[in-house]
């Protein structure tokens, strides 16, 4: 940058100081993020008991939930116009309302939400019926493999295989924190897979319906793995 | 003076005639690199904001586009800058904006204990508060790229984790908005910075009064004015 020196003499680089201080800066950074992050979540967590103006969940690493839609607007559903269909390679489809859903078996799923952006909401109870049930009442034909689900919001679509979609940590879920989904959160039915980063529990559910083969969902379109697994450093983040 | 004339000849493109009581400050690539700069800047602010803040990403929702419009913006970012490198006008201020003069130590030690006057702040073409915010921010965004990219391809320094990417990320996504703030307001209070990045001209009273040193610095070294574009 100095080479030219014309009469000028030429002064301490600040300018390339301040550039690499920040470059400096940002490499320590990174390297001290798990460190500093959980401090910063701790002090995160005691400031939002007292903070009434909600500004806490503008800072990074909110102890809260975030909303993420792939859409401009959805419609809004509750009782009276709510209903989930459940068909493909299955002997009995049937369609369910939102009072059908709530008079079947209840079960209570308690997992972390793990967002592959970095947030993540730590023993969350879910209550809802097991997928495996919808499954179960509907009879899976022989040749069904995998789930598909589908979205009202119009867009939105995701998928497990078969085993995956039977096990017991996957609800269809109706109350989340003890409290019915409201309609941000993806209500008034979402998934919950408990297992798998949160991406896969697709928000405002209006259709499962059983295919041959897993078909990818939305955002394993666009690069994400079909298989969302959290491994466990994630889902027990207390060690390390 | 002979006055220009206006009708026969087409309003030179190369050797403008300077009006007496203006002073050129920024040539047209410098001003096109910082508008370029400014708007790309601003679409990632907007995008993040509709990507970060609840209400915000209620309303506009659209996930995946406002990701795209982020993602290219913040890449481009550096572009004009680059561009820029083959101006000489802008390889030129890019020298005295990084070079710190004596006077400068003086500037911030007036800020320090709050001497507003412009004789106990003297500068150059820049003033020291504006050599240190153009090196932040060259390094902030570089920095965010950086993180950026870590954050959109999975696995591209398995050191580092995508959660400690995100972290830096945001946390410097608010240095650089509080900074940014600071920046428009001092081109807010002051109309006539605003109208030299615009025009690429300012008063020489102005000059005189804000940036003393500047017009004396260039005389001495023997450039009078720069008339000459690229």
């Amino acid at each position: 940058m100095a080479e030219k020196p014309k009469r000028t003499p030429a002064g301490a680089p600040v300018g390339r100081r301040a550039m690499l201080g920040m470059l400096g800066a940002g490499a320590a950074g990174l390297a001290a993020a798990p460190y500093l992050q959980r401090g910063w979540e701790g002090f995160l967590g005691a400031a939002s008991q007292v903070d009434a103006t909600g500004i806490t969940g503008l800072l990074p690493n909110p102890g809260g939930f975030r909303y993420y839609s792939v859409v401009g607007s959805v419609p809004r559903k509750n009782e009276t116009n709510y209903q989930l269909r459940v068909g493909g390679l299955v002997d009995r489809p049937r369609t369910y309302t939102l009072p059908e859903l709530r008079a079947m078996p209840q079960t209570r799923v308690v997992g972390d939400v793990v967002c592959t952006d970095g947030w993540r909401v730590d023993k969350t109870p879910f209550e809802g019926v097991k997928l495996a049930d919808l499954l179960d009442a509907a009879g899976v034909r022989s040749e069904g493999a995998a789930v598909r689900f589908r979205c009202f919001d119009g867009a939105y679509t995701e998928s497990l295989t078969l085993e995956q979609a039977r096990r017991s940590d996957v609800l269809v879920a109706l109350n989340m924190q003890h409290k019915p989904i409201t309609h941000e959160h993806g209500g008034p039915v979402r998934l919950y897979v408990a297992p798998m980063y949160f991406y896969k529990s697709a928000k405002w559910l209006s259709g499962i319906s059983v295919t041959d083969k897993v078909v990818p969902g939305y955002w394993e379109e666009r690069g994400y793995a079909v298989d969302g697994w959290l491994d466990d450093a994630e889902r027990h983040n207390d060690a390390a | 003076m002979p006055s220009t004339a206006g009708s026969t000849t087409p309003s030179g493109t190369t050797t403008r005639p300077e009006p007496p009581d203006r002073v050129r400050r920024f040539s047209t690539a410098e001003r096109m690199i910082h508008r370029a700069t400014g708007w790309l800047m601003l679409l990632c602010l907007v995008t993040s904001a509709c990507l970060y803040i609840a209400p915000l990403a209620q309303l506009v929702g659209r996930r995946p586009l406002m990701v795209t419009i982020h993602e290219w913006s913040g890449i481009a970012l550096p572009v004009p800058s680059l561009l820029g490198l083959l101006s000489s006008d802008f390889r030129a201020d890019l020298r005295r904006l990084n070079r710190f003069a004596v006077y400068d130590r003086q500037w911030l030690r007036s800020v320090r204990r709050r001497r507003t006057s412009p004789e106990a702040r003297p500068a150059g073409k820049f003033n020291a508060g504006q050599k240190i915010y153009a090196g932040w921010i060259a390094g902030a965004v570089l920095v965010m790229m950086f993180t950026g990219l870590l954050m959109w391809f999975i696995g591209l320094l398995p050191l580092v984790s995508r959660t400690s990417a995100i972290f830096v990320h945001d946390c410097l996504a608010w240095a650089i908005v509080i900074v940014l703030l600071g920046h428009m307001r001092k081109a807010f209070e002051d109309p006539e910075a605003r109208l030299g990045m615009r025009t690429g001209h300012v008063s020489r009273s102005w000059a005189d009064r804000h940036h003393a040193r500047w017009l004396r610095e260039e005389s001495v070294a023997g450039v009078p004015e720069k008339a000459d574009t690229v």
